[in-house]
């Protein structure tokens, strides 16, 4: 007999529609407003500062929901943001500096689901509010610092090699090496193609000059360091922050998004985000007792610094390199499997480092990094900017031999803190300068009306659209409208399982979808109209118009998803979420409106008897 | 139900006319007057802020000129107690200062300062990049319906069914440029979903028409063409009224940000619907459509029932 599924289809639609539902119920449970700890440096926060936190909120008498203490972070969830405000301001002057106390807004979906995986779909800026930066790295500044480099580099070299030379210098993207006598060309290029093979060698007609430029695989691994470089710096400003669920992402070539969520002081962000740092390496003074220096008693040569756990500890007063001669840091294992960190200075920081090492072998040598930052803060109603200066010894290690230009950093504890040296040393190392191209700042009140008016037009159209196609089509429009609510709810689960990000446009895409939704049974129904028309039985007149409407469905609805594909491979940001909503849109509401209410007319009609139809 | 015969495309000349009105209407507004176009094109900063009563634009516009701002234009958003400032890029100052210096001088002089509620700074060469990537997207769009509808159709209607969006485009541009609204990345989202829908419009009708040829031998092309464009036309205005129900929605209830998008859909609805009758399958006649072009060369009677 026509117009009944077999078990299976039936059994298989409900159970994409009971996944449906359970995926996309995270989204009615909303956010409890929550403050974050976690620590600001590589160790986590332990059960001990957790106990700690508990005691300090329920000591100052807060209604708290929950207190979770996970993946060594802590998150306390609040009835209300006034508790949550006061108690992230308590909560800041009780733990000090080395733990960051972030306002978040965390999704209160019940255990039971998240245990499924279900999570709700994350709130774009725009309706949760917070700073979106775009920030590019001037590559062009980044390839004139690696010439710059490779100049200095090439002129030691000659000297080291004693080569004679009248002039090294840079000239339009060229360095332009000049001998003295046409005699010693024949060493320069021994030496050039040993030493520098990153080096592409022209000759010109002058007999007695080399010009080099730089590589093309080598400028690219130059700028792909600037943007990581950027990007390391940026992750360690961020953190210190104190934001909940920051992004930062590579974009393109060369730029960079950062986005913070809640922060409404853009101004203080702008300044952290744009604190320098550097750092020195120093010998390790160890004649002199530090006790005595912590007393007070600093020896004349020697000054007194101190390590992450505030141990103190003393250094000889004179730098050997700094930050903005180291190349490259990264991180890795050693010949015996140990963690490490391998660290490239350029040539004025090679000879420096060469000339110390080998007076000094045996002796201990530290890492200071540096940060200096400025903050404005309100002193009687006064802007006053404050500028300070940050020093902290992150690593000491024994000289073991001679070395220069490349070494490494052996004997750390574990490749995670091998890697968090590496990306200090990094940062602390002279990076590309950044451009802010793009910010865009939504405040609270904002992103809670966008939320608001978002849902009110989505329920608005939605409701508009069913009461029409009740109307319209009676039972058919009833059943029309069953396919339409799964649709959002399919919809809505797909993109919280995908973890997409929710934006106004995105709330447009979905209430476009409803609207365009509706056509896929506009098209079955009139068809069916038009075969009852035509004189056929009610039943075969369903069959027909499910059946000749679909390669209508489908060839219309595919060349939709074209558009919408397009739109999020050229689109940015807010666009790309409404180009993700309309193309999940276009395939939910094909599956719902052909296959799903197909499956409901079945049940209806199917399997009977059927004198007329309430279409 | 009442069945309709109307000679839709007996009257293409006059279509004809109308739409060329329209669309030399369209372009020399674009030439002459050209488009608002918004920040994320032009580059710029652009600052909304929030005060707990209506605001006086008058005021915050002297305050601004006071703090040098003298280019600043400054209007109500959405309601009369938010309002919009608007700055051309600025040469001297740096970006990352002036939407806080923006926000110092509108709050000097006022008793109850205003709320920072958006601030929106787009570079100039950012700019840029969305103006051309947003062309291409047209374009391969374009291009990528050229060659599926004439794959599943036949190239004259391909080649309509891009006329008439091109017609869409241009008339909705032309919509906004003569009426001086802001043209901003949302409504070039919406132009490109604009396209998404008119087509969407067009292929059900090419569908039915291709069907129609291969079903009744007898009949002009016009015939045909008239008998598929009316049997569906019960359905296009089913579904473009819903659309219309909830773009209204969103026009009226989804706030200023997307006000434009929503007014740049519903304007596009009426064009995209008309543009898949008067000109994607006028065209399509005019180029000589015929059942020859639609027969599927193997299978012979197709069109037969297929029910068991």
């Amino acid at each position: 007999m026509q117009n009944r599924f077999p078990l299976w289809k039936n059994l298989l639609i409900l159970i994409i529609f009971m996944f449906g539902i359970v995926y996309a119920l995270p989204n009615l449970y909303g956010d409890d407003p929550s403050v974050q700890v976690s620590s600001t440096r590589d160790t986590q926060v332990a059960q001990q500062q957790a106990d700690q936190v508990e005691s300090a909120i329920k000591a100052a008498g807060f209604d708290i929901k929950s207190i979770e203490f996970k993946d060594g972070r802590v998150l306390v969830r609040f009835n209300n943001t006034d508790d949550q405000l006061q108690a992230a301001d308590l909560l800041r002057d009780k733990l000090g500096s080395d733990y960051t106390v972030a306002l978040n807004l965390a999704p209160a979906t019940p255990d039971w689901l998240q245990a499924l995986g279900a999570d709700a779909m994350y709130l774009g800026l725009d309706l949760r509010g917070g700073v979106h930066f775009l920030l590019e790295v001037d590559m062009d500044a980044a390839v004139k610092q690696a010439e710059e480099r490779y100049t200095e580099d090439v002129r030691l070299a000659l000297r080291g090699a004693k080569i004679h030379y009248q002039s090294v210098s840079k000239d339009k993207g060229y360095i332009k090496v000049k001998l003295k006598s046409t005699d010693e060309k024949e060493a320069l290029l021994t030496l050039l193609n040993k030493d520098f093979r990153s080096l592409d060698l022209t000759e010109p007609n002058a007999q007695d000059e080399v010009w080099l430029k730089i590589a093309e695989i080598e400028i690219r691994e130059i700028k792909k360091f600037a943007v990581a470089q950027n990007m390391t710096t940026l992750r360690n400003r961020v953190n210190e922050l104190g934001v909940a669920e920051p992004v930062i992402q590579q974009q393109g070539e060369n730029r960079i998004v950062v986005q913070l969520p809640g922060v409404q002081d853009t101004a203080r962000a702008k300044e952290i985000l744009g604190t320098t740092a550097t750092l020195e390496y120093r010998l390790v003074d160890v004649e002199h007792d530090v006790q005595k220096a912590v007393k007070g008693m600093v020896p004349v040569g020697s000054r007194l610094y101190y390590d992450k756990n505030g141990n103190p500890i003393l250094l000889d007063r004179r730098i050997i390199v700094t930050g903005d001669q180291i190349v490259d840091a990264s991180s890795g294992l050693d010949q015996d499997g140990q963690p490490s960190v391998s660290i490239t200075l350029n040539g004025v920081g090679a000879a420096k480092m060469g000339k110390v090492t080998q007076a000094n072998i045996g002796r201990p040598m530290a890492v200071v990094f540096i940060e200096y930052k400025s903050e404005t803060r309100m002193v009687n109603g006064q802007k006053v900017v404050r500028k300070e200066k940050t020093e902290q010894v992150i690593s000491v290690a024994t000289i073991r031999d001679a070395f220069s230009k490349r070494f490494q950093t052996t004997g750390l504890d574990s490749p995670q803190e091998a890697r968090n040296l590496a990306l200090l040393l990094r940062a602390g190392a002279l990076a590309a300068p950044v451009d802010i191209v793009e910010e865009r700042t939504v405040g609270p009140s904002l992103g809670q009306d966008n939320i608001d008016k978002g849902m009110m037009s989505v329920m608005v159209g939605f409701v508009l659209v069913l009461v029409f196609m009740a109307l319209y089509y009676r039972l058919f429009g009833m059943v029309a409208n069953i396919a339409l609510a799964f649709n959002v709810v399919i919809l809505v689960a797909i993109l919280s399982m995908l973890q997409a990000t929710l934006t106004l446009p995105g709330i447009a895409g979905i209430v476009l979808t409803v609207g365009m939704s509706v056509d896929a049974n506009v098209l079955i129904f009139e068809r069916i109209r038009e075969e009852i028309r035509n004189g056929n039985t009610p039943q075969s007149s369903i069959f027909l118009g499910y059946e000749k409407a679909f390669s209508t469905i489908f060839d219309s609805n595919l060349t939709t998803l074209l558009t919408a594909v397009m739109l999020f491979v050229f689109g940015t940001g807010s666009v790309k979420g409404f180009a993700v909503t309309l193309s999940i849109g276009i395939l939910t509401s094909m599956f719902t409106a052909t296959v799903g209410s197909r499956m409901i007319i079945n049940w209806i009609y199917g399997n009977r008897r059927v004198e007329k139809l309430s279409i | 139900m009442l069945k309709q015969n109307i000679d839709f495309l007996g009257r293409r000349k006059i279509a004809l006319i109308v739409s060329c009105i329209l669309l030399v209407v369209s372009i020399a507004s674009l030439a002459v007057r050209g488009l608002q176009l918004g920040i994320d094109f032009t580059g710029g900063t652009l600052v909304e802020v929030g005060y707990p009563q209506s605001a006086d634009l008058a005021a915050v516009r002297g305050a601004l000129n006071e703090a040098g701002f003298g280019d600043a234009t400054v209007q109500h958003y959405g309601t009369t107690k938010d309002v919009l400032i608007r700055l051309k890029p600025q040469e001297g100052i740096s970006n990352e200062e002036l939407s806080v210096k923006v926000l110092e001088a509108v709050n000097k002089n006022t008793a109850e300062p205003a709320q920072l509620r958006r601030v929106e700074f787009v570079g100039p060469q950012v700019g840029d990049e969305l103006a051309q990537d947003g062309g291409l997207a047209l374009l391969f769009s374009m291009i990528g319906i050229l060659i599926y509808v004439a794959w599943r159709f036949e190239y004259k209607f391909a080649l309509g069914s891009v006329a008439a969006l091109v017609h869409d485009v241009i008339i909705t541009l032309g919509f906004f440029s003569v009426l001086g609204l802001e043209f901003d990345s949302t409504v070039l989202a919406a132009i490109l979903a604009l396209i998404g829908y008119s087509l969407n419009d067009t292929i059900v009708v090419f569908d039915r028409i291709r069907e129609n040829f291969r079903k009744f031998r007898k009949g002009t092309p016009e015939e045909i063409m008239n008998a598929s464009l009316n049997e569906t036309l019960s359905r296009t205005i089913l579904t473009s009224f819903t659309v219309v129900l909830v773009l209204l929605a969103l026009v009226f209830l989804g706030g200023a940000i997307i006000h434009n998008f929503s007014i740049a859909l519903l304007f596009g609805v009426f064009v995209g619907t008309y543009s898949s009758v008067f000109v994607a399958s006028a065209l399509a006649l005019t180029w000589g459509v015929n059942a020859e072009d639609l027969m599927i060369p193997v299978k012979e009677g197709a069109d037969i029932d297929h029910l068991p």
